[in-house]
């Protein structure tokens, strides 16, 4: 039974938009899972090594342009040297957002696990924040705040059938669908591997996983990779999708959208950013007609307080523990806690 | 950029940028000195502090167009609603959490800081709003640089509040008791401090900078509700230069960041003006993490 649950999972998942008429609330899906995706990434530092990233929406924007740029093709002159790219397809984009995004990762965790706490926070900020500045003035690259227009939508070809660009609502979902289960098994898979223990254990106690010899920096720096490349491949969704992408992309209040989730759902359970995924995402449609978008903003902020107040380990853990008081030390004693509790719980 | 007269434009470009760095400078060190009080005293990383350089600006706005204030007279309350509105933070949000970790109360600062900046974007609305001072438009002129007497008035009232709270930490008890709180908060609260009362002191003075800046930069430019983000990103990036918890370091670190972003945007991209601080920022963290001016890192 327990095994099974993740497939019976995927199974209601993929059957949404067969029951599901309304096109404006399966829009709201896609974006949803987009973001969702992000979040999950965004819990491989913050949940499980304990690093407070506030500069993730950087490698989410990163992939939606490079992916973007690479389906559109560009025409640039650095210091003379003039570049010009013809329009790739868009499987290679987004391929490419991912690659490109890991690397970013891959640099900026090279450069700032030098650092922790708050300047490790500040860093990550302000590589955001650059990002963003450098996407809004490479106007020859980036066409600036006109914003890059007409990204191209997914092609999918079968053998036989030939190929197809996916322009519908029904088909981006299972895209953003199949993305977001691969990510998260490779997230469940690191995690539950020897890589994540080591995680856990640096953010339990740095020194003491030191001295046992993690070396802290190379599992940092792979946390940050991978977390890296999953939100560029939720930026590729985005920018395909969405299909019209500008520096916005980078401002700091979608990094702290994807903190809300992950923190409300329950950083460092694998559940947890679905979770607040679906809540933040699917929480708008119905606030909608009573509230304002800044109204709505403001019940976000108070909500944000109220849990970090009321639930702080997030609503998954707090599930999770009333379920198990109330099924009884010896059921969990037989089924085995997963690792991911033993985790969360030590953290409080 | 040849001959004399092209030489003199030069220099006088140079002058006029160092000027306007200066009136800059002041403002981002009153922004800086308010943070780094709080992270040093309270180890609150506080992402309010953005909006409480926002709410300066508009309560400035508020009681200048709406109410019919004075201007002096808005000014100071501005910064005294600052102290007040910080205060109140500290009481409700900060201190039922004292004990959290550093990324719980950071967390619960973005909830807030979230909370704020929408309630005055709901209340004032996005249009930016601009402050009428009674200063004169007719600029001070000293040989080939001008400057606006408002500018004028802006540095110096920011170098006073400067001044001012180094008097404050340097000559008074509370300063003392502050002092002692950065330095050891156990020793501290057995030696007799009231703890508690020094944070809410600590939080309240620093968001009363804040406001002051925001009240001082908002007569400048205009007031927007998104103009704390980067002023909060500012100060971080202020803080970070001077060293975590170092008010000297603040103060420089504020006129640096400041002649950066001037001569940046002077000479090499105006565009990447606000890109300058941030560049700053992570290469002194890569060569000299610990701040340039803070000496043996008190805090933990």
């Amino acid at each position: 039974m327990r095994r099974s649950l993740p497939f019976l999972w995927i199974a209601f998942l993929a059957s949404v938009p067969l029951w599901l008429g309304d096109p404006y609330f399966l829009h709201v899906l896609i974006t949803t899972g987009i973001f969702t995706i992000a979040a999950m990434s965004l819990n491989l530092l913050l949940g499980y090594t304990g690093q407070l990233s506030l500069g993730h929406v950087a490698f989410f924007g990163i992939g939606a342009y490079t992916s973007a740029l690479t389906s559109l093709g560009f025409d640039v002159n650095i210091f003379g040297l003039r570049i010009v790219h013809e329009p790739w397809p868009v499987v290679i984009g987004f391929v490419m957002g991912i690659v490109v995004a890991g690397l970013c990762g891959y640099a900026i965790g090279k450069l700032s696990f030098k650092v922790r706490g708050a300047y490790f926070v500040i860093v990550t900020i302000s590589f955001a924040e650059v990002t963003r500045l450098v996407a809004l003035n490479w106007v020859e690259l980036t066409q600036g705040p006109l914003a890059l227009n007409n990204i191209p939508p997914f092609t999918v070809s079968f053998p036989g059938l030939g190929e197809h660009t996916l322009w519908g609502k029904v088909p981006n979902y299972y895209v953003m669908l199949v993305v977001a289960v691969l990510a998260y098994a490779v997230i469940a898979r690191l995690v539950r591997s020897r890589i994540g223990r080591a995680m856990i254990a640096l953010r339990e106690n740095e020194p003491l996983a030191t001295s046992v010899g993690i070396d802290v920096t190379r599992f940092l720096v792979l946390a940050a990779v991978v977390s890296a490349g999953i939100a560029g491949a939720a930026g590729g969704l985005y920018a395909h999708f969405v299909r019209i992408i500008d520096p916005d992309i980078f401002l700091f209040i979608y990094t702290v959208t994807m903190v809300i989730m992950v923190v409300t759902g329950g950083k460092g359970t694998l559940a947890g950013p679905i979770v607040g995924g679906l809540i933040f995402g699917i929480l708008p449609v119905f606030l909608r007609a009573y509230a304002s978008p800044v109204a709505q903003w403001i019940i976000y902020g108070v909500l944000m307080i109220l849990i970090v107040f009321f639930l702080p380990r997030g609503i998954v853990p707090a599930v999770r523990a009333w379920w198990e008081n109330r099924m009884g030390a010896a059921a969990v004693e037989r089924t085995g806690a997963p690792i991911e509790r033993a985790g969360a719980d030590a953290h409080s | 950029m040849h001959g004399p007269f092209s030489a003199s434009t030069e220099l006088d470009q140079l002058l006029q940028h160092i000027v306007n760095a200066l009136m800059l400078g002041g403002t981002y060190a009153l922004l800086g000195i308010g943070l780094t009080l709080i992270f040093g005293i309270m180890r609150v990383v506080n992402f309010t502090h953005g909006e409480l350089y926002a709410f300066g600006g508009y309560m400035i706005f508020f009681l200048t167009s709406a109410v019919g204030v004075n201007f002096y007279v808005a000014l100071v309350a501005a910064m005294a609603l600052g102290v007040v509105l910080g205060a109140l933070i500290e009481l409700v949000l900060l201190r039922p959490m004292r004990g959290a970790d550093i990324d719980t109360t950071m967390l619960i600062m973005i909830g807030c800081w979230i909370v704020l900046q929408n309630t005055e974007q709901m209340m004032w609305g996005g249009v930016a709003k601009s402050i009428v001072s009674p200063l004169t438009t007719e600029p001070l002129t000293i040989g080939p640089v001008s400057v606006a007497w408002l500018r004028v008035f802006v540095f110096g009232i920011a170098a006073l509040l400067i001044v001012g709270t180094y008097a404050l930490i340097h000559r008074t008890k509370l300063g003392k008791a502050m002092r002692a709180t950065f330095q050891d908060r156990d020793t501290a609260a057995l030696m007799g401090v009231n703890v508690n009362a020094i944070n809410t002191a600590t939080f309240a003075i620093g968001s009363g900078l804040a406001a002051a800046a925001g009240a001082l930069l908002g007569a400048v430019f205009v007031v927007t509700p998104t103009m704390g983000d980067l002023a909060a990103l500012k100060a971080f990036a202020i803080v970070i230069l001077g060293g975590l918890g170092s008010i000297k370091g603040a103060t420089i670190g504020g006129f640096i960041l400041a002649f950066v972003e001037e001569l940046g945007a002077g000479y090499i991209s105006s565009g990447y003006r606000d890109a300058m601080g941030f560049l700053l920022i992570i290469v002194v963290l890569l060569f000299k993490p610990t701040g340039l001016f803070a000496r043996a890192e008190r805090i933990g």
